[in-house]
């Protein structure tokens, strides 16, 4: 996993709520057995015209935000399926930031694991973010991640939560598995007592 | 201290909790399928780890499976190395798989409890949403991306962060017409879809005790369209002798101590929730979706909404869209807005009790003309007991289809789909544009709701 760094790049504004994976990623393309190659599939059935070609109504159409990194979006966003596969399309695309007032929960989690940064900004923070995009399409926003700082041109930035576990691995691109491996004694020692506990489960 | 259910279940599978870290908790069941678990094989092959514990696992074939033709290969040659890498992987990490060819595959939510494999108390996850089906068993079961589910291969473990509880009680008594799914949706039109966000629900009260396992199954499946982690329903009588004798049951010589263990589980009296939603089942009506969202549901002697009815604007928005996508005019009743397509079955309503539930309303009747329905079991032993109690002849005779086990219409990834604009009354679980095709319109009911809508062409109040 790529370390998350401190970077200026254009807010790409996509103004939908509840927008589920499904939409994402629609299912036709999650046949492969591959994690690459998903970017070009994403929000395949709003980017696309019916003969292929680009759907020039759809917001990450515009020119203006060509070469975005950041995904300004409404509420609920990656509802529905648990498809890792959302992320993958996400991050293959080139977004590695999403700003919004809320996640679905099994998404959220998803994105951390694929060097993505899920900023939960509160309504106030995203209609002005919204609106600061609305009004000079192609702003660049800074996102800060060690100092948990979003920084706007016109001052709508704002600080961030975010779980120190999850802000340590993403900014150095950890792999959760080795991190949990190192307390492979515990878990051991876990599975000794549930042996005992549950013999059940182990007869 | 009084305890949650979710909170003893938690205590009971903490392993360990490094300071600044999430706790790690202990998985005792992993289920999985072909669509979301292949790179997680890779990526254990890549980095030389091993499968921890091959008992914890039981795999199957469902998304991409053909519901026609099954002796034939599988014709779209990406679904078919999806089909063919899962075996390969089952084989080489010794894991328990029911193939296509097994007498025992179909949907991994229809065919795990099928064979006992998730008790009460459990840790149980899938790379799968609706793994939430799993907490009838008064177990905690959540979906996972694929990053998680080779960390529990390799691990056995989760890292987790603690979800809040709420407690939802559904007192009084169901009405004839209505059933589990009608419970879900009532449900998910109150909390919105991400009202369950950052939530483990636990579903209470008599109308939830009175469900079969079968429709305790149906409730916590729909807990994820609420948006929670989990949803579960506390174990009982009827809980234990689902389980006895099963395949992965405990054995007698076990049987008393793991009945005891498993009814420790249950919340203590008077235990805490972070929040507490009650509904009356006797106002539950037979529920319709009419939009892009489960949320947007209405009860079938209602009228479509108009975006005016809504308070807030983005609500206002999304009727406006939903109502685009589904060609629909505020307004209109929902007896009157006329379907092309019904499909009964996956995970939520593909159980012997949901096709009992749409033949007695499909017998003796016709299919509309125009319509296609469609009958699809959720697994080869649903199928071998409609078919021993004459089930498939009653739908066949009024002009469905009896198809073979998948998840099939539910996300159509095997073919069957949806064309443009096309309307489907769908027991399924989601609404969302395209799931069931490009284009595809679709109603979320149960399974007489189905029925009744295939003989009229049009959705009908059955509580009439």
């Amino acid at each position: 996993m790529k370390a998350y760094t401190k970077h200026e790049s254009i807010a790409a504004l996509m103004n939908r709520s509840n927008v589920d994976t499904d939409q994402i990623i629609p299912k036709q393309f999650l046949k492969k057995v591959e994690r690459s190659g998903f970017g070009v599939h994403l929000f395949h059935d709003w980017r696309y015209n019916e003969d292929t070609s680009d759907n020039l109504d759809f917001e990450l159409n515009k020119p203006a935000f060509k070469g975005s990194k950041i995904l300004v979006v409404g509420d609920n966003f990656g509802c529905g399926s648990s498809r890792e596969h959302a992320p993958w399309a996400i991050e293959d695309y080139g977004f590695n930031t999403i700003i919004s007032t809320s996640y679905a929960d099994i998404f959220y989690n998803n994105c951390f694991k694929n060097g993505i940064l899920p900023i939960v900004a509160t309504k106030a923070q995203l209609d002005a973010l919204m609106a600061e995009i609305e009004a000079n399409e192609g702003v660049q926003f800074t996102i800060d991640l060690e100092n948990q700082d979003v920084i706007t041109p016109a001052g709508n930035g704002f600080k961030f939560e975010i779980d120190p576990f999850r802000k340590e691995n993403l900014s150095k691109g950890l792999d959760d598995i080795g991190l949990t491996l190192k307390h492979e004694e515990k878990i051991s020692q876990y599975e000794d007592k549930h042996k005992t506990l549950y013999p059940w489960l182990w007869a | 201290m009084k305890k949650t259910m979710y909170e003893k279940i938690w205590d009971s599978h903490f392993v360990h909790e490094e300071s600044g870290q999430a706790p790690l908790l202990y998985v005792d069941r992993h289920l999985m399928h072909e669509v979301t678990s292949p790179q997680a094989f890779e990526g254990l092959r890549n980095s030389n780890r091993k499968v921890r514990n091959v008992h914890s696992i039981l795999a199957t074939m469902d998304h991409c499976v053909p519901t026609k033709n099954r002796d034939l290969p599988i014709a779209d040659p990406i679904a078919k190395k999806q089909i063919e890498t899962m075996a390969e992987n089952c084989e080489e990490n010794g894991l328990n798989l029911y193939d296509m060819k097994s007498p025992d595959n179909g949907v991994i939510h229809i065919v795990v409890p099928e064979h006992g494999f998730v008790h009460p108390g459990m840790v149980v996850v899938c790379g799968d949403s609706h793994t939430a089906t799993h907490g009838a068993f008064g177990a905690l079961a959540f979906g996972i991306g694929t990053s998680e589910v080779e960390h529990v291969m390799a691990t056995q473990t989760l890292p987790q962060k603690k979800s809040k509880t709420m407690i939802i009680r559904v007192d009084g008594e169901l009405s004839d017409a209505c059933t589990a799914k009608d419970i879900a949706l009532a449900i998910i039109g109150k909390t919105g879809t991400a009202g369950g966000t950052g939530y483990v629900f636990e579903f209470a009260g008599d109308a939830v005790k009175s469900l079969s396992m079968e429709g305790r199954m149906t409730l916590c499946n729909m807990a994820i369209e609420a948006g929670a982690r989990a949803g579960m329903v506390a174990p009982d009588e009827k809980t234990y002798e689902f389980l006895k004798g099963k395949e992965f049951a405990p054995s007698e010589e076990y049987w008393e101590q793991a009945v005891a263990h498993w009814g420790s589980m249950a919340s203590d009296e008077g235990a805490e929730f972070d929040a507490e939603l009650v509904l009356d089942a006797a106002e539950i009506s037979p529920q319709v979706t009419w939009g892009t969202s489960p949320e947007q549901v209405v009860a079938v002697n209602d009228v479509v909404p108009s975006p005016e009815s809504f308070e807030s604007e983005i609500q206002q928005q999304a009727c406006e869209g939903a109502l685009n996508y589904m060609g629909l005019t505020a307004g209109t009743k929902m007896t009157d807005i006329k379907i092309d397509y019904v499909f009964v079955g996956s995970c939520t309503n593909g159980r012997i009790e949901d096709f009992r539930a749409a033949a007695n309303v499909a017998k003796g009747t016709q299919v509309a003309e125009g319509v296609t329905a469609i009958a699809v079991p959720g697994s080869y032993h649903v199928k071998e007991q409609a078919e021993e109690e004459g089930l498939d002849k009653i739908f066949t005779e009024a002009g469905w289809e009896w198809r073979e086990p998948g998840c099939s219409m539910c996300l159509a990834m095997n073919g069957d789909e949806l064309k443009d604009k096309e309307r489907c009354a769908s027991t399924s679980n989601r609404n969302f544009e395209g799931r069931q095709g490009k284009g595809g319109r679709t109603h979320l009911v149960s399974p007489a709701m189905a029925a009744a809508a295939a003989a009229a062409g049009h959705f009908v109040d059955i509580s009439k």
